[in-house]
């Protein structure tokens, strides 16, 4: 399954970052095509999220290089950046939402900058994404006022608020119930069929991710260990592969 | 005036004692020297980027809006008691010393003239440098920490327009404005204070403070506040902006916000009154 195409959504090259000595990503090489989901796998504190800022530039890499649909995010201007920056929906680990705002002016909040809607029209999709998350029961609540995982669920609302054709997901169901999970996962799974979405999505769930994954990657070290599909890394010479997968999927 | 500037350069000295000793721990043997130029280095790339996303379009006017509430309205009780308090401090100790020379007849014109001229503005300065800095760096502080400002720039929305401009414009434009309303609760609590002790109709009182004031001597220190309003939005926020560390970071990026910007705005005055006797002698 792997894609050496030139016609990849996201291509990354020779990606590396480090904090002072310490390398965290030390030579990434990763395709995601379009309409294709990649599961990354790996340690905690092994660089997944770090991985993911770097895509957007929201940490700087130290050299390599990312395209997105075509663009080289590394060496954009402000303004193109921007462009593609709206292209993306980005869930962050903690949700990162506004802290003064309520969950429903967290997720209207891209609207309101990007889009020409008026405000009966911004408010029904406010709530139909939130609806997709089940979170339309607490629209006046302020962030704090909600658990971890429901401010995982808005936040996931607040990334799909201006329909992306890319999605960077930073544990989307980490914190959440068995069955929330689940539900999440076939969000995911039906985002990808219905609009032919690419999506990296960090996780510590394999279970989960084989349901909704077409490819799995396992970081480790800085650098790509691993990538196939689940059956394939259980099956991988590498006994940290190995390991990895059999835990996760016990 | 002296006792502020003398508190604030104290507190701004160990400030940033203790910051750098903060970084001795952490193995950044860097002097003070080095310190500062950097950070008024971080301070001149940071103010370009402001005025970069403030110039261009499209512009923020609902959040200008909310942030003139936040920094003007709310400002405003402090800001009147404290230009209260100094007119009626001012009535009664220049009181007795005008009675000692013989000269109690430019009481009126001794309140209007120091409130207007420099006791109005500073102590509005230092007042919303106090309140809205700390208000400011711990906001954008814990923003910064909790990933909300990241959040931001992810939606494609420049924090640096979004919360940086709007906040800075907001001090500019409300500082001129918490600054007549300082001065306007000083003149009237002046008089209430001469009233008390020798009975004086408020027109009188006012037509011989204003007798020998001009439009200049008026305009110059009212409108010196907006680089008071400047300093304080741009500090601030750049303190808040550059917070590391958690709440640790949060608290410190307050702290020297208050510090900071008082000290500019102190070193402002001087500077500024300077250049505006200069001007309209
Ligand atoms: N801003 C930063 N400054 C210094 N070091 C950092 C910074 N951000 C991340 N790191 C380091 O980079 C490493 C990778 O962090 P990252 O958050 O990407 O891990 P992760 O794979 O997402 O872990 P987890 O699964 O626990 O979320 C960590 O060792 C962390 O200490
Ligand atoms: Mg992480």
């Amino acid at each position: 399954m792997t894609n050496q195409t030139n016609d990849s959504l996201i291509a990354i090259k020779g990606l590396r970052k480090a904090f002072g000595k310490q390398k965290v990503l030390d030579g990434i090489n990763l395709q995601v095509a379009k309409g294709e989901t990649v599961a990354v796998l790996g340690r905690s504190g092994g660089g997944k999220s770090v991985l993911l800022k770097l895509l957007i530039r929201l940490q700087t890499p130290d050299s390599g290089s990312i395209r997105i649909a075509g663009e080289e995010i590394t060496r954009l201007e402000e303004k193109q950046l921007n462009d593609v920056r709206k292209k993306i929906g980005f869930l962050f680990q903690q949700a990162a939402l506004y802290d003064s705002l309520t969950v429903e002016e967290n997720v209207a909040f891209p609207l309101r900058r990007h889009t020409n809607q008026s405000a009966a029209e911004q408010k029904d999709r406010v709530h139909e994404l939130l609806a997709d998350v089940e979170m339309d029961q607490d629209l006046e609540k302020l962030p704090s006022q909600i658990s971890g995982g429901m401010q995982k669920r808005v936040g996931l609302a607040r990334a799909l608020a201006l329909d992306p054709e890319i999605l960077l997901f930073d544990e989307p169901t980490a914190g959440l119930d068995p069955i929330t999970a689940t539900e999440i996962g076939n969000l995911i799974l039906e985002l990808k069929k219905k609009r032919h979405l690419s999506a990296i999505v960090v996780t510590h769930d394999v279970q989960g991710a084989k349901a909704y994954s077409d490819r799995m990657v396992l970081l480790h070290n800085g650098t790509i260990q691993a990538e196939g599909s689940l059956a394939e890394l259980q099956r991988s010479e590498d006994g940290f592969v190995a390991q990895f997968v059999g835990y996760g999927s016990k | 005036m002296i006792y502020p500037a003398i508190f604030v350069l104290a507190a701004a000295i160990s400030g940033s004692l203790a910051a750098s000793r903060a970084r001795m721990r952490l193995n950044f043997p860097k002097n003070l020297f080095t310190l500062v130029f950097e950070w008024f280095g971080e301070l001149g790339f940071f103010c370009a980027r402001l005025f970069r996303a403030a110039l261009v379009p499209p512009y923020e006017f609902g959040e200008l809006l909310r942030q003139c509430d936040e920094i003007g309205s709310k400002s405003l009780p402090l800001v009147a008691l404290a230009g209260a308090a100094t007119g009626v401090v001012l009535s009664l100790q220049t009181r007795d010393s005008l009675i000692r020379f013989g000269a109690k007849s430019f009481l009126p014109s001794v309140i209007v003239f120091s409130i207007i001229k420099e006791s109005g503005p500073i102590i509005t300065g230092l007042i919303v440098s106090g309140r809205v800095g700390a208000g400011i760096g711990a906001q954008l502080g814990s923003m910064k920490v909790t990933e909300q400002i990241d959040a931001m720039e992810a939606s494609a929305v420049d924090p640096y327009k979004f919360l940086v401009a709007t906040r800075v414009l907001a001090c500019i434009l409300m500082l001129p404005l918490l600054t007549l309303a300082s001065d306007f609760c000083g003149i009237f609590m002046g008089w209430i204070a001469n009233m008390l002790a020798e009975p004086i109709s408020l027109r009188l009182f006012l037509e011989s403070g204003f007798k020998n004031a001009l439009f200049s001597d008026f305009i110059p220190p009212t409108l010196k506040t907006m680089v008071f309003g400047f300093i304080i939005g741009l500090v601030s926020c750049f303190q808040g902006m550059r917070t590391l560390r958690g709440t640790e970071g949060v608290g410190r990026s307050a702290t020297s916000s208050v510090v900071l910007s008082s000290l500019f705005v102190v070193v402002a005055d001087v500077l500024l009154v300077r250049l505006i006797l200069t001007i309209w002698g």
